[in-house]
């Protein structure tokens, strides 16, 4: 086993030393014979392939979609390692409730000119149909996956917010289920801190947002774009295992100025609803006429108190990646602390000095859209070639404000198994967080995603990622 | 000045409509220049779900047709005083602020005729006098006409087409002032005619927002600033905002609707 020394390597610190989190692991893993792991690996694959179309009994397309590679060597984090991770989502989760407030009534920090205005004015994701709107609890991000990389021993980044529709907690608890089922001594040899209480504590966290006026107990229900969706799996799998309807736009109607699905037994009130839909796609009647995935009215009935919509429309303004970069700020303003995660150097490319930065440096850098996702429209500038930074640095000139850029990080590397034995693949982090007005729930790890081919960077699935079962060690 | 309105708006579809909503912005506020004295809104067809202010304060029905339904009207009947302001509406604020009236939208979205109105503002010593000249140079760019435009057409074609109606004036004036970096608003109301009772629609105005005085109010289609013949129901960043009615249904009936409207003393 070697290490690859450019990169901080979790598991492997310099030749042959493990480093402390992974010790027992490591114990067990030498003990392993190669053949029998290379069986595992094989099984697990099976083992998704079964829950994966047991989940989709509507069509192939999702279940092609739910085999992501698995890596069977976990991603082990210890406990204090853990703590203050855990400790700086929280506060970084906190200012953007805040923040999303105050972006909704007086903009205050518009006021205080720590965010520009235009930043606002002109951005996509601000609805001004939330302007004055005070939503169940005052919280507008339910569900948050924050997207962390390392980079050293002490060395945490946040490098993007998902406040609007963090996807990927099925392959989390997945990952945990195949693990156990696969090496059930090694759970009994080593403690980690379970995650399968996830879908239990969403549901609970998701009915503690009910609004003031809900009888009973809240109904819950998830509501999907369909079958077509490329995370439909997800959206299935967390209905099924909260144990709640999982309806689809045209189940849902306004009945008695609420909204109400459907059922065999007439329509049944539903008092929140963890959409999975886009804003744009959310209502007709109040935003894209032509959205045939939405339900008309439900921005009415929201705005009369009368449902949870989670996570809140318009929660969106809080991670876009031009605000990003005030994000440090804004913990700041609205905590008095300072950030306790850090921010990756950003250049906004709006700023003519920025930009003539980042087209001096481009291969160098990593430039993103502001407002894409999943990997798409970015150029990592040392994996570019020639021809593409060129192409990249056109579109750059063209339309300047669409990009951001940020150096190429360090990101740390933990070992995945391959024929050949270990081999180091860089990795980030997606915890996720559940909101309710007197509580936050961090699951311990989350989503690790690692980059399969050899010196890649590119972690997100749709470019060819893959994802490790994430421990989070108890003391 | 006291002012008794009569509104109906029935829409007649020529199939049943098994589900249908109608967002609904015809209930005034009471300001310093209005006073409700009485207002009624009654549906037949359909029932009202709910009620709610939206972003720019506008007191909103959602209402529902009744299930199978092929007619659905609301009625209002009800009286305000008016109270002459000389078209000032003034430091009144809701909650969006101010530079939410700078944003343009699909249908307010400056083109190249629009810009080159609101160049003229741009070069104004006096801000006011400069949007009295804008009002004045929209209707002679284009005058008072009921078959140049439609209810989706924007500024831009308004002003291209050569005329248009009061809500093609009113967005206009509120694109051109924009593009000045002005705040602006369309405003949707009542006005009583000193001709005539009854009348073929509800009218539309804009404001502008001059630092100091505050909102004023811009009448295009009628050149002049709006008096105490005038009643405001809704304010938006254009037509679509501050739509008396906007609604969705499915199925593939067709509808057809009939206003019947009376202003008076």
């Amino acid at each position: 086993m070697t290490s690859d020394r450019q990169y901080f390597d979790e598991m492997l610190s310099g030749a042959d030393k493990v480093r402390e989190p992974y010790s027992d692991y490591e114990k067990w893993f030498i003990q392993e014979d190669v053949l029998r792991l290379s069986k595992k690996a094989k099984e697990a694959e099976a083992f998704f392939r079964r829950t994966g179309i047991t989940f989709n009994v509507y069509g192939q397309a999702a279940a092609q979609e739910r085999l992501i590679p698995f890596d069977l060597i976990p991603r082990i984090i210890a406990n204090r390692e853990w703590a203050k991770l855990s400790k700086g989502i929280e506060q970084r989760v906190r200012g953007i409730n805040a923040f999303l407030y105050d972006i909704y009534h007086r903009q205050e920090i518009l006021r205080a000119g720590i965010v520009p205005v235009e930043l606002i004015a002109q951005n996509e994701a601000f609805l001004p149909q939330m302007i004055g709107v005070s939503p169940p609890g005052g919280i507008y991000t339910h569900i948050v996956g924050t997207d962390i990389v390392r980079t050293g021993e002490d060395d945490f980044f946040v490098l993007e917010d998902n406040a609007r529709t963090p996807s990927g907690v099925s392959y989390m608890l997945e990952n945990r289920e195949t693990m156990l089922q696969m090496f059930p001594e090694l759970f009994s040899q080593i403690k980690v801190q379970p995650v399968s209480d996830y879908p239990k504590n969403l549901r609970r966290s998701l009915a503690a947002c009910a609004p003031p006026n809900c009888q009973g107990k809240p109904c819950v229900a998830v509501l999907t774009p369909g079958i077509h969706n490329s995370a439909y799996f997800e959206h299935s799998f967390l209905a099924d295992q909260m144990g709640v309807e999982l309806v689809e736009g045209h189940d849902l109607q306004v009945v008695d100025g609420r909204i109400a699905m459907r059922t065999t037994e007439g329509f049944k009130v539903i008092d929140v609803l963890y959409r999975r839909v886009d804003d744009e796609y959310l209502d007709p009647l109040n935003f894209n006429p032509s959205s045939m995935l939405g339900v008309p009215g439900i921005m009415d009935v929201y705005r009369a108190g009368n449902i949870t919509i989670a996570n809140a429309p318009g929660t969106g303004i809080a991670d876009d990646k031009a605000i990003y970069s005030y994000m440090p700020d804004i913990i700041e303003f609205y905590t008095g602390e300072k950030a306790i995660l850090k921010n990756v150097e950003t250049y906004r490319c709006s700023d003519p000095d920025s930009l003539k930065y980042v087209l001096d440096n481009l291969a160098d850098l990593v430039v993103k859209e502001v407002h894409g996702s999943g990997g798409y429209g970015m150029l990592v500038g040392p994996a570019a070639s020639k021809k593409e930074l060129a192409t990249f640095a056109a579109k750059l000139r063209k339309s300047p404000s669409n990009y951001i850029a940020q150096p190429t990080l360090s990101l740390s590397t933990v070992p995945i198994f391959t024929k050949k034995g270990l081999a180091p693949r860089h990795v980030d982090l997606r915890p996720f967080a559940l909101v309710s007005p007197n509580s936050m729930d961090i699951t311990p790890g989350g989503l690790t995603r690692v980059a399969l081919k050899a010196g890649s960077l590119v972690v997100n699935s749709s470019q060819g990622g893959g994802t490790k079962d994430t421990w989070v060690l108890e003391d | 000045m006291k002012l008794r309105i009569q509104h109906t708006t029935k829409y007649h579809y020529d199939a049943p409509v098994s589900y249908g909503l109608q967002q609904i912005r015809l209930i005034p506020a009471s300001s310093k220049h209005q006073t409700v004295q009485s207002w009624a809104v009654d549906i037949k067809g359909g029932s009202t779900e709910l009620e709610f202010e939206d972003q720019y304060q506008n007191k909103t029905l959602l209402v529902k047709a009744d299930p199978e339904t092929t007619e659905l009207s609301v009625d209002v009947v009800g009286e305000v005083e008016t109270h002459c302001s000389d078209g000032v509406f003034g430091r009144v604020y809701g909650t969006a602020p101010l530079w939410h009236f700078r944003q343009s939208t699909p249908r307010t979205q400056a083109g190249r005729g629009v810009r080159k109105l609101a160049k003229t503002l741009q070069k104004a010593p006096d801000i006011l006098d400069g949007l009295h000249a804008l009002s004045s140079a929209i209707i002679d760019a284009a005058p008072y006409s009921m078959t140049d435009t439609e209810a989706h057409t924007t500024a831009e074609e308004a002003l291209s087409a050569g005329g248009g109606v009061c809500q093609d004036h009113a967005q206009i004036f509120v694109s051109a002032a924009r593009v000045a970096g002005i705040p602006a608003r369309y405003i949707s109301g009542y006005l009583m005619m000193n001709d005539r009772v009854d009348q073929d629609a509800s009218h539309a105005w804009a404001e502008a927002h001059l630092d100091g005085l505050g909102w004023v109010g811009f009448d295009v289609s009628n050149r002049i600033c709006p008096d105490e013949r005038y009643v405001r129901i809704a304010t938006g960043l254009d037509s679509h905002d501050a739509s008396p009615m906007s609604g969705i249904r499915l199925g593939s009936a067709r509808e057809s609707m009939i206003v019947s409207l009376q202003v008076q003393q």
